[in-house]
């Protein structure tokens, strides 16, 4: 192996962070720009930005509280999409695991916490798990686009939720619309005394770790993967490739809905309506940004984190409506979609040239460039 | 004569029901034939439900500062298609897959919507109206009893949005023009074999569906609430999109589709208004039940053979 290769090969593991660098970066400009564009000051707006994210050991701390709902649904719409499914679902999948937990953290007495908790969190994974089976079954089964199943299924889940903090679960007193506090044995320990970083937070590193085994090293995962890379292929191979699909839907549910028991158990003590701020919807830009890679959705989400609680410091410093967020988010989504098929498209035409192969072939390659980039 | 004034309120009632059901059908329904462009095209129009928000507040924004309806339906159409016109550019022209794509640009709809209605009209605190579109008789017609009142007696926006179908069906069906769309859509190699532009085709009918799917969104601001609320298209968008499948691609079937999700509002709203001891949260959910078990029942449909799927010149 020549010098000049190894040295290559030792980059490889750096070139996959081009794309979603330059994306974050990108979006950025423009975030920066619409930001001029609206007549606010970039400069202060991202100042403040900055500081409310990163500023002090606080700031810090509240980033990685604020980081844990997009770790879970992260990863849960990474998973989805390693069966070539869409999981858009992660919203409602999200309010199905906190209304589980918010009901038993309060029905399930008497029990010391070492035992309560995994209860809480398997029974989130579950009620998640469920809610995201059944666009998973359907796609299976019939065919129906698990796009729209899936917005449908959040749209009816936010109306349960805002049925029930009103009706069966709402806190004793009848006043505020929110449930009942859930019970001290139920909430997840602060982990550094004087923050309010919790537990949650560690067995959020704990699921993407797993769920990385789960995905690469096991059989199950395989699976998966062979189905989203090649139904067809992977039909011929003997992999029951609906099952497949539903299974990595309702695992994908499940990760989403513990996200919403550890966000309830670990944070809010309670739920109340807008429990979510869409976690749900930008979990796609965190998978997608993170190339559904399970270890990566630890970074992304952390991002997205300083984002969020950048945002709101934002908007009290700088009084920068704190949706420009949410345009960022989307924006990461479209720059990562785009420096994928340009990068594809370059790596292509060095690779040509490296062969030698003529001119007029090189350049009907290019033009395939951008094609394969479909859903993978 | 109890008996009588009993049949008259129910007469009435359904009237009023009827007549409220063309107000919730037509932005679906403007979305829907908008998309049914896109799709016969071969590009999911999963985008929808951002074309429409991106029409509610442009077509908000266009007729509050020139005081004009026309100019914001003007403007609302402009906002839908620059949004397609992205979409297209990711879907067609870089051929990523279009469920992402479609669904990014729903979110930088939503965001973006959200974020300049804060900075243009929430510094004030209080909301902002603008006198919306009213309801035009037609001569002659809306003098036939019951009938009249209901379809003829209507906004612009509803007689548009109806018209639109018979207009779509005969350009789909029954035009040079139709025939490319639906040939790019089936098999968009042979139709760049025998000459067709296919990246012209989808782009041009991505921009359509933006467009009236803009004007679906108008409905809702400049017809409907008169103004613009964030999120205010509640899902319509994927409704357009469900309605599409469920009508099996056709003008006639999407209307139909778009019929009973418009019917099946109406009564919701009806109900809600009556004060039955229902909670009014599962009144609410009746449109996204009704959107699951529509997409249930449509179960495999056929759908254009080259629907989402990108096309390169070989």
């Amino acid at each position: 192996m020549k010098a000049g290769e190894r040295l290559r090969a030792a980059l490889r593991p750096a070139r996959q962070l081009v794309v979603p660098l330059l994306a974050v970066f990108s979006a950025f400009v423009v975030g920066v720009l619409v930001v001029a564009l609206a007549g606010f000051n970039p400069a202060k707006t991202f100042a403040a930005l900055l500081d409310g994210a990163f500023g002090s050991w606080y700031n810090f701390t509240e980033t990685l509280v604020k980081s844990g709902p997009f770790l879970f649904t992260g990863l849960g719409v990474a998973i989805a999409f390693r069966s070539r499914s869409f999981n858009i679902g992660a919203e409602g999948q999200f309010y199905m695991g906190a209304l589980a937990v918010s009901w038993l953290g309060v029905a399930i007495k008497g029990v010391p916490s070492i035992i309560l908790i995994p209860i809480l969190l398997g029974a989130a994974f579950v009620a998640g798990g469920a809610y995201g089976a059944v666009p998973g079954y359907l796609k299976a089964r019939i065919g129906a686009s698990e796009i729209v199943t899936t917005v449908m299924l959040n749209s009816i889940a936010v109306q349960i939720v805002s049925w029930i903090i009103k009706g069966p679960l709402q806190e004793p007193r009848h006043f505020y619309p929110e449930t009942a506090e859930i019970l001290s044995a139920a909430k997840l320990p602060v982990l550094v005394h004087g923050t309010r970083l919790h537990l949650g937070l560690l067995i959020g590193v704990l699921v993407a770790v797993a769920a990385h085994v789960f995905i690469y090293k096991t059989v199950f995962g395989y699976q998966i993967r062979a189905v989203g890379s090649g139904p067809l292929a992977s039909e011929y191979s003997g992999i029951d490739v609906k099952r497949n699909i539903i299974l990595a839907m309702a695992i994908s549910g499940g990760l989403a809905g513990l996200g919403g028991a550890v966000e309830l158990m670990g944070v809010t003590w309670k739920l109340y309506q807008n429990f979510s701020p869409g976690y749900g919807y930008s979990a796609i830009a965190v998978a997608l940004l993170a190339k559904r890679n399970p270890l990566a959705v630890i970074l992304t989400a952390l991002l997205f984190g300083a984002l969020a609680t950048g945002a709101n410091s934002m908007q009290r410093a700088a009084e920068v409506p704190a949706m420009l967020a949410s345009v960022m988010q989307a924006l990461v989504i479209f720059f990562v979609l785009a420096y994928a098929v340009y990068e594809e498209g370059f790596a292509r035409r060095r690779s040509n040239r490296k062969r030698g192969v003529d001119r007029a072939k090189a350049g009907a390659a290019d033009t395939v460039g951008g094609a394969g980039a479909s859903n993978d | 004569m109890p008996a009588m004034t009993e049949s008259l309120l129910t007469m009435t009632a359904i009237t009023q029901l009827l007549t409220s059901t063309m107000r919730t059908t037509a932005p679906v329904l403007l979305a829907a034939v908008g998309g049914l462009y896109s799709d016969r095209s071969g590009v999911l129009s999963i985008g929808l439900e951002g074309y429409m928000l991106g029409g509610a507040f442009g077509g908000f924004v266009g007729a509050y500062y020139s005081g004009n309806l026309w100019i914001g339906l003007l403007a609302a159409m402009i906002a839908g298609a620059l949004l397609a016109l992205l979409y297209a550019y990711f879907a067609v022209t870089l051929g990523v897959s279009q469920a992402v794509a479609g669904t990014g640009l729903v979110m930088l709809a939503a965001g973006g919507t959200g974020f300049l209605n804060r900075v243009l009209f929430r510094s004030s605190g209080d909301f902002v109206r603008i006198t919306p579109f009213q309801p035009v008789a037609i001569p002659g017609l809306s003098q036939i009893p019951v009938v009249g009142q209901i379809f003829f007696n209507q906004n612009v926006l509803v007689y548009l949005a109806f018209l639109l179908v018979p207009v779509t069906w005969f350009l789909l069906y029954r035009t040079a023009l139709g025939l490319e769309i639906r040939s790019v859509g089936e098999h968009a190699k042979a139709a760049d074999t025998v000459g067709l532009n296919v990246t012209l085709t989808r782009y041009g009918c991505v921009l359509v569906s933006g467009a009236l799917a803009g004007l679906g969104g108008a409905y809702l601001s400049l017809a409907h609430a008169n103004t613009f609320i964030e999120m205010m298209t509640a899902e319509r968008g994927y409704m357009a999109f469900a309605i599409i499948i469920f009508g099996k691609y056709n003008p006639l079937g999407a209307l139909g589709a778009s019929l009973l999700f418009g019917f099946a509002d109406a009564v919701q709203l009806k109900l809600q208004i009556a004060g039955l001891p229902i909670p009014y949260e599962f009144l609410l959910m009746l449109p996204y039940v009704l959107t699951l078990v529509a997409m249930v029942a449509a179960g495999r449909t056929v759908s254009p053979a080259s629907l989402g799927t990108p096309y390169k010149k070989q």
